[in-house]
Order: C-alpha cells, then structure tokens, then sequence
C-alpha cells in the first residue's frame, strides 16, 4: 500500500513510545552500568571495562549452554513451523467446529509457564502420570530426571505441545484472510494441491508467517520456566538452556557484573538473528508477488 | 460434515493436545493417598476437596483476582496506545517509522532474568512496589510493541479509500477513527486482545518480581506452595486446572469475534 508522507502521524506513536521507552531503556541503561563494573556493595563500585564481556566471552560453561540453545531453539522452529501450518490448513473453516476447535487450540496458551512444568512433571512420572506409565508398560524405561536424552525428549514435547498452537493460530489467520476468488481461479486453472498451496496459501500467510516465525525464535531462545521447573536444568547440565545459566550467574553467585555483561550478549544474539530473519522473509515475500 | 483424511490428523492432534490437560483434571479430582496409590484412568472416587481448599483461602484465591485485576489493566492500556500508534505506521510514511517499527519488538528479545533487578529498581523509586498497576505497566513491555505489530496487520486490510471517503465528508479524526475505523477492525481488536491478555496471564517472572503481597499473582502462589510444603498433587493441579479457567472463558465468549478476527486479519 502506497502511504501517505506526514510527520505529524509521529503524534500517534509517543503514547507507545514513551510507555515502551520508560521500561526499556532505563532498565537497559542499567544493566550496561552494571556491566562495566565491579560491584562490591552500595557505593562500591569500580569502572573496569570490558573485563566481564572478556571473562563471559571465554566461559566455556557458557559456549555449552549457548550451543545447547541453538539447538533447542533450531529444532523446535523446524518442528513447530510447518506442523502449525498442517494444523491450519485442516482446520475447519465455519460453524461451531471452527470455533470448537480455536477454543481448544487456545488452552495450552492460557497456561502460566511455570504451570506447564508442573502438568509435564505430573504427566511423565512413571508412576502416577499418564505418559510416563504408558512408555514405561510399553518396556522401555523412561525417565526425565535420570537420562539426559529422555530430559531432552520431555523438554521439546512440552515445547511443542505448548507452543504449537500459537503458530497454528496465526497460521490460519492468514489462510482465512485469502478471498474465495483465488481458490475459484485456481480450480478453473486445474491448479494441483500443491500449487495452490505454494503459490496461493504460502505467499498470502508470509506476514503472520513472519510474526510466528519470530515470536517462536525469540520465546524458544529466552525460555525459561518450563525447563527450569521441569528438570532444574539437568540431569547434569544437560538442559541448562541459556537462562536458566545466566540466573544461575546472577542469583545462584551473585555476580552482578558478569551477569549484566551476559545478558546484554545474549540480548544481541536474538536482536542479530531476528534481524537476519525478519530481512529474509521481507525479501521472499518481495520476490513471490509476480 | 463429510471426514476427510486431514480431519482425522486434527483430531488426533487435538485429542493428543488435550491429553496432558485431562490428566491434570483428573489428578485435581483425587485426594493425594489416591493419587499416590494407584495409577487411574479416572476419578474413581471423585473428591472436591482440592478446589474448596482453593475457594476457601483467601492466599489462594486473591491469587486469580490479582491476577485478572493485573492483566485487564495490562490489556486496556495495550489497546489504548497501540490502536493509534498502529495507524500511523499503517497508513502513514514518516521519520524513521521503520525502525522505530522494529525497535518496539526488540523490546521483547531481552532476557528478562536480568531485567528484573532494574525493573525492581525502576518501580521502587516511583513507589509502584506491590501494586497492580506496575505489573500491568510492565506487561506493556512485551504486550505493546505486539499489539502495534498484529493491529497494523488488521489495518492495512482495510482499503485506504474509506479513510479518505471520510475526511471529504468532513469527518474529524478523532470521530472518524472512533465511529468508523475501529468497527470495521473490531475482530482485529478482539484478536489482539486475546494475545495481550494471553503473555500478560502467563507471564510470571516480573509479576513475581514486581509484587509481595497485596498483587501477587496466582502462578507466584503455586510456586511457593510447592517449595513450603512438599508437592501436593492434588492442590496443584486444581490450582493449575483454575489457571485455564478465566482464560477459556475470554475466549469461549469471544470465539466467533474470533473466528472473524481471523478470516477478516490480513496480519
């Protein structure tokens, strides 16, 4: 849509930038402070530089965690984007079944976080949860508090149970934005299934597409609760995902300064790659319209 | 209706997604020696016990309405500054929109571990500590710049000329934006809403923060149950069970908004 030119609209957007503003930016000015000195106790406090970025940098612990993200983060996109949009495309269009089937998409949404640890821990005890005393009946012993590959399957199932939803949700919102015209033009072109959904479906969901895309990067590479209460970030370390070991520096040592320095790294990692992906999907989607 | 072969994978989808939430039903049903005792499809001997103790005591209960306080404040004032800020970027073109566009959701990248000590910091020194406007205020945190993002997609759907049909009839903005525009985006506004009310409800970490007692939210309730007096199954998942309860409801009033929110969003 071609935009009218005027400043003036700046008016419009100070109530929002100015709330944002207020709890971003004082806050993000303080962790840089922090981040730059040694702290000892109120009042005490040296400039020291970029000493914590340095010892942060070279944290080895750090590098596993930040790996272990990645990955976490990496197969959940690739497991969540294309189910949501399988969900989205078998799902009714009208009538009650419609929102029969919204109403439940929506449940693992309402969820607080830390609950959902709570439901994943009662769901797979072997002994009294459902999953659990169904795998282990089956023969084959699982258990999340034991085995780090059994922690890494419970982790991402809950991941994916939960979140999938969002994706579907949005999905569907930029399939049910297509006008009926389209599908009828592609019937009379003899248009295969495929076809429709490559040239049609696909490019008209690029927007809400962009958005799932980038609210499941940034939630999956920030989460937190889920994990933490579900296995405490082991067994070992091995689902010590990024925030649960930067709480760890923060609360667990108290180290303040390093702490700061590692969020602000970490906050750059997910600015970089939302950036990268949020210019990538304007250029398909740029290149798609002819 | 006719049952095609992808009906059968939603269903299946949907029975598998609902499956951990059954199972939280059924342990809220059940005292603990139950629970414990024997592995149940069903409540056998169904027992209301868990939700009295929940309705019963005011620490717990003062949970929920805490929370709805916090969250419907968090919710108004989303709409209220997004709806006009989403228009300008909507419809108009000026300094530096794009990246003030992409600057509101960076806002959301930040790890909010070590947010919490600044925000601590922040609220304290306006004497907000404890109070329900500064969870919802810090909410907006997240909930605002999302908000800005899915209402410019439901505005750019609607076709400029009506905009300028109206200001040649001589429509003031304000009236215009009031009596024409925000009907037409209602499901949007709706949509939105949901979302807002959804992060805002979930959220834990700075309303524990932000809170201690006269706001404290019910997911902060749960947690400390659980670390003072061992694991009680039963409570917990009732409590869980009740955390679903308020939201089903929002979305069980507003689902054919909804659905119409959805067909008529370009996003």
């Amino acid at each position: 849509m071609v935009k009218w030119d005027n400043n003036r609209a700046w008016f419009l957007v100070i109530p929002v930038f100015v709330i944002v503003a207020f709890s971003a930016i004082i806050p993000l000015m303080t962790v840089v402070n922090y981040s730059v000195q040694d702290i000892f106790g109120p009042g005490q406090r040296f400039f020291i530089g970029a000493e914590w970025f340095r010892e942060v940098l070279h944290d080895e612990r750090l590098h596993a965690a930040l790996w272990r993200q990645f990955m976490f983060s990496g197969l959940v996109l690739l497991i969540e984007m294309p189910l949501g949009v399988l969900i989205a495309l078998a799902m009714p269009k009208k009538g009650w079944t419609a929102s029969l089937v919204l109403v439940l998409l929506a449940l693992p949404l309402l969820i607080p976080w830390n609950v959902i640890g709570t439901i994943w821990i009662i769901f797979t005890r072997p002994d009294i949860g459902l999953m659990g005393a169904l795998i282990n009946s089956a023969g084959i012993p699982f258990d999340h508090t034991g085995s780090p590959l059994d922690a890494w399957i419970t982790v991402m199932l809950m991941e994916v149970w939960h979140w999938t939803p969002l994706v579907a949700l949005l999905a569907y919102a930029g399939l049910r934005a297509i006008p009926e015209a389209y599908y009828q033009a592609a019937k009379i072109d003899g248009a295969s299934r495929w076809a429709v959904f490559r040239y049609i479906q696909l490019p008209k969901m690029r927007g809400v597409l962009t958005i799932a895309l980038l609210l499941r990067f940034m939630d999956s590479f920030l989460i937190y609760a889920e994990p933490f209460v579900l296995t405490g970030g082991g067994p070992g370390n091995s689902t010590t995902f990024l925030s649960i070991y930067l709480v760890k520096v923060a609360v667990g040592q108290f180290d303040l300064g390093p702490a700061a320095a590692f969020s602000l790294i970490y906050f750059l990692i997910v600015l970089l790659f939302c950036f990268l992906f949020y210019q990538a999907l304007q250029a398909v989607g740029t290149g798609d319209k002819g | 209706m006719r049952l095609q072969k992808k009906h059968v994978g939603l269903i299946i989808y949907l029975l598998l997604l609902i499956l951990p939430i059954y199972w939280m039903l059924n342990m809220s049903l059940r005292t603990n020696a139950d629970i414990l005792g024997a592995f149940s499809l069903y409540p056998e001997n169904p027992t209301f016990a868990n939700y009295l103790k929940i309705f019963s005591d005011p620490s717990w209960y003062s949970g929920y309405i805490n929370s709805i306080i916090y969250v419907t404040l968090n919710t108004i004032i989303s709409l209220v500054t997004a709806l006009p800020a989403a228009y300008a970027f909507s419809r108009y073109r000026f300094i530096g929109d794009k990246h003030v566009f992409f600057w509101l959701l960076t806002n959301r990248m930040a790890p909010p571990a070590v947010f919490l000590l600044p925000f601590f910091q922040l609220y304290s020194t306006f004497g907000l500590i404890d109070t329900h406007i500064a969870v919802a205020l810090s909410h907006c945190l997240f909930n605002v710049p999302l908000a800005v993002w899915i209402l410019e997609g439901f505005m750019s759907g609607v076709p400029k000329e009506i905009d300028e049909t109206a200001f040649i009839d001589g429509y003031s903005f304000p009236r215009f934006f009031i009596t024409i525009f925000l009907p037409l985006i209602r499901a949007g506004i709706g949509v939105t809403a949901f979302f807002c009310f959804m992060f805002s409800w979930v959220e834990l970490l700075l309303a524990r923060t932000l809170t201690t007692t006269n706001a404290k939210p019910i997911a902060a309730t749960m947690t400390r149950t659980v670390s003072a007096t061992g694991l009680d199954w039963g409570l917990l998942a009732a409590a869980g069970i009740l955390t679903i309860v308020p939201g089903a409801l929002v979305i069980w009033f507003v689902r054919n908004h909804l659905a119409k929110g959805f067909a008529l969003g370009r996003v």
